[in-house]
């Protein structure tokens, strides 16, 4: 795979060249009104939503509060359970962990369940780097490595791609990576289901490692829990003779208990599903049963930087439904390509600068301003991330980060004459005498042209002039309009 | 009761239509209310922009020309929105203990629904618009301060008034205040989709409670000569019969 995010514009770029696209517009368009009808409809459902949401953010919110404890506690089960527990500061830590046990069995080809982990360090790129192959087995995953494509959403990487498109993709690129797409393929979900079923199925039986990552980490009984839809995952749970499960820190939960609430929340915020078709859970190794070495990399990458910011750390709480990109007018509108990362969407607009921190890159900073602060978002969160909340302070990290540098100082020239004229009734009204001396020079009450920066509103907008009598000035006049 | 108007600083240079709207709609419901001319803005274009320590001043500023009123009423779900839940937040991150006590000391405040629905009790204020109107609940009245159908349930009070449904009406329309500057082909992207379902609506005008969403769909109706013109809520609830809603803001 040769496609990566590294070098992505900042977002109001990105974002333009994606949304004149005609077929990813409608492709996002039909794809999230769908999910998001699924969803309105399967927690209608449910009375009490709201108790279930508050429930989920305090089992994760108690969780993070003690994560240390509770990160100590599933190594040790872990470890009694037979199993190699490895800690990960950073990407390329947790990359070397894996492509050295593939290199330890001399094993040149791995079949991957779907993590976001994984991809969030660039795993395939790293293990091909070193001669190992990675083999995507989620069907959206695998639509986007065939197409040698970047994936553009959390749970539906492939969403951006209509059923024309991934058949000529499975047709282009099937014979390539194994056995070829079949002969007259067409473009019906279920032919295309049948070709990826036959692909995958020599990979899943020739395999002898494979990666995946985890939804929960139970840390009293050094649980792993895989929450998927296809089935993909569990032949590369159950087949292969090493597993390797690469699992963010923030993943751990203390009690099995606490995934009664996590397991109600996720599959109706991410599939619309009242209970997803296919959840495994295993605990280390069973003599006889599934692989017969298994190792556990716990990743930080960001995590404990995004876990020391205070208001921030609430986007650890997040189960990666997507339910957030599914309702956002930006997302459906831009795609996921748009912000660089595998976390696009409003998710991604925080997680990414709180787990890289904010200054340092200009995409990184252009994310926390990628959103209209229209609150779908947290309306759909199911573990209630004050998704709005979070941008606006991230926004003010931006802009802190930024003091004193010569980087977008016209930006903070301007902001500090506003918050200058803002500050009192009377520099206002002073103000809008030089507004209004505009108005009679150039005798417009519309513009439907301004230069830049004007012209980045009377683009596509017109502008009404500054009013002839301002409401001060009139009441002023006639008291209150009593005169 | 001695009820302030928050005009906005948008309202008061651009629309002041929409404040004298408001005046008469209080008036006619017995609410003396007052201007206090130390208003200007209440920060939030500074702090959803991230510029947190410069909206200090601006928030001092609306604490000091509010305080001692018992209530204050503004045409703006947005700014109400702000004001409720963002001056807390500039003062604690400022570290300003004195701003903090003064913000804490801010008399409630009601976005115009609200004031109506819940203060006064009031949902036929007594107006007339023999109008074709359809509404779009902006983000923040709907999602930050929670008006619910209110402003619905004043606006089929109106006499004459015919309410049609808006397609996808919670769907944002891509304002954002500078969001509309920094992001502006998202933001007319989601602003030509809130555009076509006013069109596909039939109604002849758009009727919003936040002037800064009116006059982004609004700049695009007009750019688009569609037809189809935005008020305020305000300036609809003001109108009466032989004197309907100001004409001229035609989109």
């Amino acid at each position: 795979m040769t496609a990566t995010f590294v070098g992505m514009p900042a977002f109001p770029e990105a974002a333009r060249a994606a949304l004149g696209d005609s077929q990813l517009r409608h492709n996002l368009a039909h794809a999230t009104a769908t999910i998001r009808a699924r969803r309105r409809e399967v927690v209608a459902e449910v009375d009490e939503w709201e108790e279930l949401r508050l429930a989920g953010a305090a089992v994760k919110d108690a969780a993070l509060l003690r994560l240390d404890e509770h990160l100590v506690r599933l190594e040790a089960e872990l470890t009694a359970r037979g199993v190699t527990v490895h800690w990960a500061r950073d990407a390329a830590e947790a990359c070397a962990i894996v492509a050295g046990v593939a290199e330890a069995h001399a094993i040149t080809e791995v079949v991957k369940v779907k993590s976001m982990a994984t991809q969030e360090i660039g795993l395939d790129e790293a293990l091909a780097a070193r001669g190992v192959t990675a083999w995507e087995t989620d069907l959206a995953e695998l639509i986007v490595q065939l197409g040698d494509d970047l994936p553009s959403h959390i749970l539906v990487p492939a969403i951006h791609r209509n059923r024309a498109e991934i058949r000529e993709i499975f047709v282009r690129a099937m014979g390539d990576a194994g056995r070829p797409a079949p002969a007259g393929l067409t473009d019906e979900p279920a032919r295309l289901a049948e070709a990826a079923r036959l692909h995958l199925r020599e990979k899943f039986l020739r395999a002898r490692m494979a990666v995946s990552g985890a939804n929960f980490a139970v840390a009293e009984s050094g649980t792993l829990v895989v929450v998927e839809s296809e089935g993909n995952g569990r032949m590369c749970l159950t087949l292969p003779e090493i597993l390797v499960s690469v699992v963010g820190i923030e993943k751990v939960v203390p009690t099995f208990t606490d995934l009664d609430v996590l397991l109600q929340l996720l599959p109706r915020s991410s599939t619309g599903e009242r209970m997803n078709p296919y959840t495994s859970t295993w605990s280390g190794l069973t003599p006889g049963d599934g692989p017969r070495e298994a190792h556990v990399v716990l990743l930080d990458n960001g995590r404990t930087r995004a876990l020391a910011d205070e208001l921030g750390r609430q986007a650890l709480r997040c189960i990666r439904c997507s339910a957030c990109l599914n309702v956002c007018p930006v997302y459906e509108r831009t795609g996921g390509h748009a912000y660089g990362s595998v976390y696009p969407g409003p998710i991604g607009a925080i997680l990414n600068p709180l787990l890289r921190g904010v200054g340092t890159d200009e995409q990184v900073d252009s994310l926390p301003y990628a959103s209209s602060l229209c609150g779908a978002c947290f309306d759909a969160c199911p573990v209630r991330i004050d998704i709005p909340g979070v941008l606006v302070e991230l926004r003010a990290q931006v802009v802190d980060a930024r003091r004193g540098t010569a980087r977008h100082a016209a930006e903070a020239v301007t902001m500090r004459a506003a918050a200058a004229t803002l500050a009192s009734g009377r520099r206002l009204g002073l103000a809008q005498r030089g507004a209004g001396l505009l108005r009679r020079v150039t005798r417009r009450s519309v513009f439907s042209w301004l230069p830049w920066p004007g012209s980045r509103w009377t683009g596509a907008r017109d502008l009404p002039a500054p009013a002839r009598e301002p409401f001060r000035a009139w009441w002023r006049r006639t008291g209150g309009g009593r005169r | 009761m001695r009820v302030a108007l928050l005009v906005t600083c948008l309202n008061d240079t651009l629309f002041p239509d929409v404040g004298r709207a408001a005046v008469t709609v209080l008036r006619r419901l017995g609410v003396d209310v007052e201007f206090p001319p130390g208003q200007a803005c209440c920060g939030q274009p500074l702090i959803n922009t991230g510029y947190l320590a410069e909206a200090v001043p601006v928030v001092r500023g609306f604490a000091a020309a509010f305080h001692g009123y018992d209530a204050v009423v503004t045409p703006s779900g947005s700014c109400a929105g702000c004001v409720r839940h963002q001056h807390a937040m500039v003062a604690r991150r400022a570290g300003d203990a004195e701003l903090a006590e003064a913000v804490a000391a801010t008399p409630p405040m009601y976005e115009l629904s609200e004031f109506l629905v819940d203060v006064l009790g009031v949902t036929d204020v007594g107006a007339a618009f023999p109008h074709t109107v359809t509404y779009h609940p902006t983000c923040h009245s709907l999602r930050l301060l929670g008006v619910g159908d209110r402003p619905r349930r004043l606006l089929e009070a109106v006499r004459g008034l015919r309410l049609r449904e808006l397609p996808a009406a919670d769907e944002c329309c891509g304002f954002g205040g500078t969001f509309a500057v920094k992001n502006p082909d998202t933001s007319v992207a989601m602003g030509a989709d809130k555009a076509r379902h006013v069109r596909e609506s039939g109604a002849e005008v758009l009727v919003a409670g936040d002037s800064s969403c009116l006059m982004h769909i609004g700049g695009l109706l007009t750019r688009q000569r569609a037809g189809v013109r935005v008020l305020h809520l305000a300036e609809v609830l003001a109108a009466t019969e032989g004197a309907g809603a100001r004409a001229e803001r035609v989109s």
